[in-house]
């Protein structure tokens, strides 16, 4: 560790610190490794999809898997996800299917949420992964408030948030960890600084050295942490869930990493980042540098025969959801109430009609 | 029965469900200890504890934020905003979150939150204490907008907003909270959603109005009576989805319709409701739909008078009517 305060467990040499290392068992470590993998094949996959037409729009992960799928393994059971809409590496590695997520970025009837939302915007109420906004940080109040009404029940269950370093900018980000701290919550924030909110670098969303530090102000712990080091990851959410759950309340982490590729399918990077930039933080590739310490152990035989199987298990995902139906016309009108009332009544049998 | 202000009739509702469903809290600025800016949570702290009478700290972000988050997780939040000008700060939360939940998860996920606010002037409450905002949510896919002008209808509209399944913002006449008085059932009641009331019975014309200023229509109409004209009220009591069924059976009946509110004219409800007439009961009408409200100018303290509508301009647009 080069700095004393940045948690980190994967060395340089591709052995393990004894004294962070959250102590997984080989098989669960593999499954970390492969569902990173997954999610990289997955992203670049969309972003491909994306690009030929067939989707409209796409918000890649690469770069931050080690947070997603680090963060994702620490949830347990009954606990509940409020994620950003980079984050479907959470919920991947909490089982939320590959087919689930294809068929959302589609939007046809293979679509749980049957086409309501742009891509990267799922949930799946079995895993309590709730649904994803498109403003930065709206759902941290959420948090808050599924975390109170647990409380009020007398569950012992975490809930993780997660957003990205523009979110700790925001009036709903004050909101979440002032409540937290008050009703003493137990909610992890857990903050993906990954240096950028589109363009804007995160100097410009804080005069704070750290964002860590903002949760001092909450009377929450902060803790700062390895972004491309998912043993670190899976270390620093996994204590702060333990925490949450034995009513210890709420925890800000600042997970420091990189995303290497662009905000969005819309935007272009090369604007306001250097090669240079981009190629040092590569050389930090989290699958690469996990992938280094498990083939170390003899845990990990052929990553490029990983990737390989993780890009047809995509390929096919695809294939399959591609050939559902469209979403029905009807379809628009309902879950708007619970039951549909006359005036949407009467405009889907105008529109069904041809009068419309 | 019992006669009570409409405040103590709120009061009674949220006492009543909480009583009923374990699963109903109270959360927001001054609710516990204090009972409300109103006092329509008063007692319910020392009934119910901390753990369902929930002061929070001041943030309306966080008030409907955290109800939002609590509703997923299976309790009825009824949160209460101090005054319905307080809300727009938790406006994004309102009506990109809270009423779209449904929507956008296709079912999985429902926020069934009940927003309480005082609303309308005529209280010297100035700008900032006496906004109608009812037009902001009605235009908003997704939400029920509720707001009663007796006891009874506070009571049971409010009961029936809690046990639904669908957000619900449950605005409060403030200038009605004290001033009128009705008789209350006890025990659980309910007044369904999306069911007027007829106040008053006529064949002349039909007169819309809700909130606060039904009073105003009531005395309108009455004057008019003196006239010779019969004016039918109608309190829509749910303004969102609204009973379309009973003002277009009214207006096929009597052929004029007049809309009364206090919120600014322009893109008011009374439009929607005037474009809604005119589609349905065209050819049945002898006069355009009238409009009396309040004016599209920032709400001001020492013209209030002036600028909320009252029984003279009300029986102005009555005559109007007639005359066409």
């Amino acid at each position: 560790m080069s700095d004393p305060e940045i948690l980190s467990v994967l060395r340089p040499d591709g052995t393990a610190d004894p004294a962070h290392d959250p102590g997984l068992s080989d098989p669960e470590m593999l499954s970390l490794y492969r569902h990173m993998v997954l999610l990289r094949a997955f992203d670049e996959k969309a972003v491909a999809l994306q690009r030929s037409g067939r989707i409209g729009f796409f918000v890649p992960s690469t770069g931050q898997e080690a947070c997603s799928i680090g963060a994702g393994h620490a949830v347990c059971e009954g606990d509940w996800i409020f994620p950003a809409y980079r984050d479907h590496g959470v919920g991947l590695m909490r089982g939320y299917p590959l087919a689930a997520m294809v068929g959302q970025i589609l939007g046809n009837t293979s679509d749980a949420t049957r086409g309501r939302q742009m891509p990267n915007h799922w949930c799946d109420r079995a895993i309590h992964l709730v649904s994803v906004s498109s403003p930065v940080a709206t759902q941290l109040p959420h948090a808050v408030g599924a975390a109170y009404a647990a409380k009020l029940r007398g569950e012992r269950i975490a809930v993780l948030t997660t957003f990205g370093d523009g979110g700790t900018s925001t009036g709903d980000f004050h909101a979440a960890m002032n409540f937290t701290g008050v009703f003493r919550l137990p909610v992890v924030f857990f903050c993906e600084n990954n240096r950028y909110a589109i363009s804007v670098p995160v100097e410009h969303q804080t005069a704070t050295g750290t964002l860590a530090e903002k949760a001092r102000a909450y009377g929450l712990p902060g803790v700062r942490v390895d972004g491309n080091d998912v043993l670190a990851i899976r270390k620093a959410v996994g204590d702060a869930m333990d925490r949450a759950r034995a009513g210890e309340g709420g925890t800000l982490i600042e997970a420091l990493t990189y995303r290497m590729g662009p905000h969005s399918t819309s935007d272009d990077p090369t604007v306001y980042r250097s090669d240079e930039e981009v190629s040092a933080w590569r050389e930090k590739d989290p699958i690469r540098r996990f992938a280094a310490f498990l083939k170390g152990r003899a845990v990990l035989a052929d990553p490029a025969a990983e990737e390989a199987s993780a890009r047809e298990t995509v390929r096919k995902a695809v294939e399959t959801a591609e050939s559902a139906p469209a979403v029905p016309l009807s379809s628009m009108f309902e879950d708007v109430y619970s039951e549909i009332p006359w005036h949407l009544a009467e405009q889907r049998d105008s529109l069904l009609s041809g009068k419309g | 029965m019992a006669e009570v202000t409409l405040i103590k009739a709120i009061n009674d509702a949220l006492a009543t469900e909480m009583t009923r469903d374990p699963s109903v809290c109270v959360l927001g600025e001054d609710v516990g200890l204090d009972g409300g800016v109103f006092r329509a949570t008063e007692g319910l702290l020392k009934r119910f504890g901390p753990g369902r009478v929930v002061d929070t700290p001041l943030n309306e972000v966080g008030i409907v934020g955290m109800s939002i988050g609590m509703a997923m997780n299976g309790l009825r939040p009824v949160a209460e905003i101090e005054f319905s000008d307080f809300i727009y700060p938790a406006f994004d939360q309102i009506v990109s979150e809270m009423s779209k939940m449904r929507y956008r998860s296709a079912g999985q996920f429902t926020a069934a939150v009940v927003l309480r606010a005082p609303s309308g002037g005529g209280v010297r409450g100035g700008h900032y204490h006496s906004q109608s905002p009812e037009a902001y949510y009605i235009h908003t896919a997704g939400l029920v907008v509720v707001m009663p002008s007796t006891p009874a209808d506070a009571k049971g509209l409010l009961s029936s907003a809690i046990r639904g399944e669908d957000p619900v913002i449950f605005l409060e006449p403030k200038a009605l909270y004290r001033t009128v008085k009705g008789e209350v059932p006890q025990g659980e009641y309910l007044v369904p959603l999306g069911v007027g009331r007829i106040v008053r019975p006529g064949d002349d014309l039909t007169l819309i109005a809700w909130g606060a200023m039904v009073p105003v229509a009531e005395k309108a109409a009455a004057a008019a009576a003196s006239e010779g004209v019969g004016v039918e009220i109608i309190d829509p009591r749910t303004l969102w989805p609204l009973d379309i069924e009973m003002i277009e059976s009214s207006v096929r009946r009597t052929g004029r319709a007049v809309v009364l509110h206090e919120a600014p004219r322009t893109c008011g409800f009374g439009a929607e409701i005037s474009a809604l007439i005119q589609e349905r009961c065209f050819l049945h009408l002898k006069a355009p739909v009238g409009r009396v409200t309040g004016f599209d100018t920032p709400f001001p303290y020492a013209l209030e008078k002036s600028y909320l509508p009252d029984p003279e301009r009300t029986l102005r647009a009555i005559r109007a009517s007639m005359a066409f």
